[in-house]
């Protein structure tokens, strides 16, 4: 079992840091065990399990660092890794951009370990493909899944004084279901730390829902709609914002945060309806409530009311500019409403309803624009119900003026570890038809 | 190599802990990199470990793949060396057949206890699994080989090559950028060594030696004052090929249109950095696209992202049966399309081949990761779909029986699958060169070098961008374009294919980390091509104002 308890991880820690001579050490120590199950064709096609568990040493002599890792934890292995990496951090040059390992530090408690889901059973994960195949060959579709559920923790410790530690667990599915004619496709995804918030057979009910829906989707021209964004679909255009938070790049002036002689801190740069913020104890998403630096990780604004609030300074920049550090968010959360989905389409006079985007890549970086198409389930909304499936669009868009065409916010789902809420976008630019079904 | 040399650079912190977890290893000593490892004797020994406790437990076939994997990364920035991580992964990966099912397990185990061990959890799953096949696995015949090897045929192993030498390199092209106009770079190599030893219950015992290589950078301009930034990614391409990919040869230099300099089987990484930088600054300026449409000629480190996409992956036949369907997708290129024989998947001059034995590219190998002797054959002929990429069990399901030796996977701890072999187009059979081809654009933009590339998940509607956009005006290039993508679906833009320069402009594009598969695995693959022409495209204007 690849899992330490907090003694235990301690223990190990301890005694590879009672063998350091360096001026400083940090030590991380980690494992997981993790099972899947992957279905194709109405048939389970592939499973598997995987166990690990590493630990990494950094020494380092003034600027001088050096780093090792090893998978045995006797002291005769503790002994040599640590030697080998105090070896290397003496004959290493200086690194002008290293920064002195952090003393201690106060963490919240994390709440994103559920012993439920790290006693998964590989006849829990037959029983998810089943619950899927089964009813998709009641309906006349064809299912395609995968289940990946895992437990894990992480730990540290420092010369300095500091250490953490963390248990997570976590459980991803996702399902395709396409109808036997080739003309409908439908998807579902769910994510959780805890899995007796998942019901498979009602996700893939969902998708499968979906899939017959779509059969026969017309084609109507591309241009410039107004889109229900399912929050899958909207956490693919939200990460490119997430990503560009970084304060370096933007002071460097190639970001989409630079502007002209400086940086959009403090900046209205989308709806003030937009607040976009990161929590390690949301209970929705919960994460470990430290970083990889031993940073302690708190809620922390990024954008509120539409404005800038802050940008993701990392020691060694957070020190050069004479600012506080802020770390990178492990989670995003983007506040929502109270509208349902339904409540949304019937809202709706014309619109396109999106279950997901796929295939998104930048095009350009200085405006955060990217492109991709829309997947499984597309559907046209005509006096608050949705009409007929209609063809798949690709994409050219930003979330800057995406937040800026912002109509209404509604109720907010997990979606891959964030809290997106559904969204209704005017404007939002199609600029070609896909016969992908 | 002198230790100190190693040393001295390959210490730089946790950045290690950035690389994928699929592709890291334990982090060794440069030197160790030059271990012989476990000696092929006694890999022998221990795959029959495995295939004889499978057949012990009732399995009716079996492989044992023993994998040491060698990667080194450095990474530099400016005038500053970001990282250089030496990785070893060594382990054993066991397929089974039992009840007609696959079943798989690893370890890192590699004793007769540890293999007998993950041998009996593979045959375990197989049967466990075998519950819910439909129909039993059926493998294609393919000849017992023996006792045989295979090795990319390098001629410099990155490995012997002192780290102070590929960091002074990319410092020396870092500063060559920053000298001619850039702002930022940052730059990197990435160096692969596969040590693979197959062997299976027919009798085969093959041991591999596979190099690959790829150099690259990104040089950033910065205009401040207006607030704008350009990027000009190298023009290498990842390789094949061992260290001597980064000599430089001028006999490897071709010329292409608009002053760039573009490189076949020898790589000028200073030369590159500087003509980017130079590039990067003309960016700036450059005039926006007016959206319509064009003739596009595209050069073969752009067009090879588009065969990779838009015929690689749809001819997958993994993807065309469904397997990938909840992931990477499936294909407009179905069956009924295939056995119709005259699907016009381009026009009379597009020849698309699979090839997994072409020298110098990614995906070469002697035999696959089931034991294929790797061979060459058509994917598209005059235009027309001929046949697909599989594997061992699926050729049955169109009708052939030899496997195309598409089986790969990424370590020993991951189960192998069917990937992507080199899909490259044919060059032109008359002469004919990049020059001649602008001559006969009368409205036109050259695009040379990766860029943005989307595609749907059945392959037809794709936009791609480029690293460099120049405009063809009555045969000649009038100048430096911005925000250009170009809009088609598959079948119509292969169909739009006017005319392919001769081999001598002919050379490989690749791809490093393709991924599929959930878990998700990556491969790497070339994809050669000459610069052609494609008519009437619709190219969109990409530029925004937020």
């Amino acid at each position: 079992m690849a899992i330490y308890t907090e003694e235990e991880a301690r223990k190990i820690m301890e005694k590879a840091l009672s063998f350091s001579t360096a001026d400083a050490c940090e030590i991380n120590l980690q494992g997981s065990e993790s099972g899947n199950i992957r279905y194709a064709r109405n048939s389970v096609s592939t499973s598997g399990h995987r166990s690990n568990q590493t630990l990494v040493v950094q020494s380092n002599f003034g600027k001088k660092s050096g780093t090792a890792t090893i998978d045995e934890f006797d002291d005769a292995s503790l002994q040599r890794v640590v030697a080998r990496a105090e070896e290397l951090a003496k004959l290493s040059p200086d690194n002008s951009e290293f920064m002195e390992p952090l003393g201690p530090q106060v963490y919240d408690e994390a709440i994103n370990y559920v012993e439920a889901t790290a006693n998964i059973t590989p006849e829990y994960r037959a029983n998810v493909a089943n619950s899927s195949i089964e009813p998709a060959v009641a309906s006349d579709v064809t299912a395609a899944g995968f289940l990946d559920d895992s437990a894990g923790f992480q730990a540290m410790l420092n010369s300095k004084g500091l250490f953490a530690y963390n248990k997570s667990t976590n459980l991803e599915f996702t399902v395709t279901m396409r109808t036997n004619d080739g003309t409908g496709s439908g998807w579902v995804t769910r994510d959780f730390n805890d899995v007796t918030k998942f019901d498979a057979a009602e996700a893939s009910k969902v998708a499968i829902s979906k899939s017959v829906m779509s059969r026969e989707a017309k084609a109507i021209e591309p241009g410039k709609y107004t889109v229900i964004l399912e929050p899958s679909a909207g956490l693919g255009l939200l990460s490119g914002l997430g990503r560009a938070i970084d304060a370096r790049q933007a002071d460097e002036g190639r970001s989409f945060m630079s502007k002209e002689g400086g940086t959009k801190m403090g900046d209205k740069i989308v709806d003030e309806r937009v607040n976009l913020w990161s929590d390690p104890l949301n209970k929705e998403v919960p994460v470990a409530t430290w970083n990889g630096e031993g940073q302690p990780l708190k809620k922390t604004e990024w954008i509120k009311n539409g404005v800038v609030q802050n940008l993701a300074y990392s020691r060694f920049w957070a020190e050069k500019k004479g600012v506080e550090p802020v770390p990178y968010p492990s989670n995003l959360i983007l506040g929502g409403g109270d509208a349902s989905l339904e409540d949304l389409i019937k809202s709706t006079k014309k619109g396109i309803l999106v279950t997901r985007l796929w295939y998104i890549r930048s095009v350009d970086p200085q405006t955060l624009l990217y492109t991709g198409l829309t997947r499984d389930g597309t559907f046209y909304i005509e006096n608050g119900a949705i009409k007929y499936p209609v063809k798949n669009f690709r994409f050219n868009e930003s979330p800057i003026i995406m937040l800026n065409n912002l109509e209404t916010l509604g109720k907010q789902v997990r979606v891959e570890g964030n809290l997106i809420p559904y969204m209704k976008i005017r404007d939002f630019t199609f600029t070609s038809l896909s016969d992908a079904v | 190599m002198k230790r100190r040399n190693f040393v001295q650079l390959s210490s730089l912190g946790a950045g290690a802990l950035l690389i994928p977890n699929l592709m890291m290893g334990n982090n060794i000593h440069a030197e160790a990199l030059l271990e012989p490892g476990m000696d092929t004797i006694l890999k022998k020994r221990m795959a029959d470990v495995a295939l004889n406790t499978a057949k012990s437990l009732g399995a009716t076939y079996a492989d044992a793949r023993i994998g040491r994997y060698l990667n080194q990364y450095v990474f530099t920035r400016e005038d500053k060396v970001q990282n250089v991580v030496n990785t070893e992964s060594f382990g054993i990966g066991i397929r089974v057949i039992a009840n007609g099912t696959w079943g798989f397990a690893s370890t890192n185990d590699v004793t007769e206890d540890g293999i007998k061990k993950a041998t009996q959890q593979a045959v375990a799953i197989a049967k466990a699994n075998s519950k819910f096949q439909k129909e039993p696995v059926i493998l294609a015949p393919e000849a017992s080989y023996g006792e045989v090897s295979w090795k990319t045929p390098i001629k410099k192993d990155f490995k012997s090559v002192p780290i102070s030498e590929k960091v002074d390199l990319l410092l020396t092209a870092n500063a060559a950028a920053l000298n001619n106009g850039a702002n930022f770079v940052n730059s990197g190599l990435f160096m692969v060594n596969e040590q693979k030893y197959f062997a299976s219950t027919e009798g085969s015992y093959i041991d591999q030696d596979v190099h690959r290589i790829w150099p690259t950078f990104g040089v950033t301009a910065v205009d401040q004052a207006a607030g704008k930034f350009k990027t000009r990614d190298a023009m290498s391409s990842p390789m094949g090929l061992g260290y001597e990919y980064m000599d430089g040869l001028a006999s490897e230099k071709l010329v292409g249109a608009a002053g760039l300099t573009l490189y076949r089987n020898s790589y000028d990484m200073v030369e590159d950095a500087t003509i980017a930088a130079k590039q990067a600054r003309e960016m700036l300026s450059a005039k926006s696209v007016d959206p319509g449409k064009y003739d596009l000629v595209l050069e073969p480190n752009h067009l090879g992202l588009t065969i990779h996409e838009s015929v690689g992956h749809p001819t997958e036949l993994d993807r065309v049966l469904g397997y990938e369907a909840n992931y990477a997708g499936t294909s407009f290129a179905t069956i009924d399309k295939w056995k119709s024989g005259n699907f016009k998947y381009g026009s009379d001059i597009v020849n698309i081949v699979a090839d997994k034995t072409q020298v110098g590219s990614l995906g070469a190998v002697g035999y696959d990761d089931e034991g294929v002797k790797c061979k060459q054959w058509d994917i598209i002929r005059n235009g027309v779909l001929v046949n697909y990429q599989a594997i061992r069990d699926q050729v049955k399901m169109i009708d052939q029986n030899e496997s195309h030796g598409c089986c790969y996977a990424q370590s020993w701890n991951d189960v192998q699958f069917q990937r992507m072999p080199n899909i490259s187009l044919e060059a032109g059979k008359d002469p004919y060169s990049v020059s001649e081809m602008i001559k006969d654009v009368e409205k036109g933009i050259y695009i040379a070098g990766r860029g943005s590339y989307s595609i749907d998940q059945q392959r037809y509607n794709f936009q791609f961008g480029g690293t460099v956009f120049y405009e063809i005006k009555e045969g000649k290039i009038v100048g430096m374009l911005n925000d250009v993508a170009y809009q088609s679906n598959t079948q119509e833009f292969w169909n739009s294919c006017a005319k392919i320069c001769d081999q001598n402009d002919y050379r490989m594009f690749g791809s490093f980390f393709d991924g599929k598969g959930q878990p998700s695995q990556v491969s790497a693959v070339s994809h050669g091509s000459s610069t052609t022409r494609f008519n009437n495209i619709n190219v969109i204007n990409t530029g925004r104002t937020v």
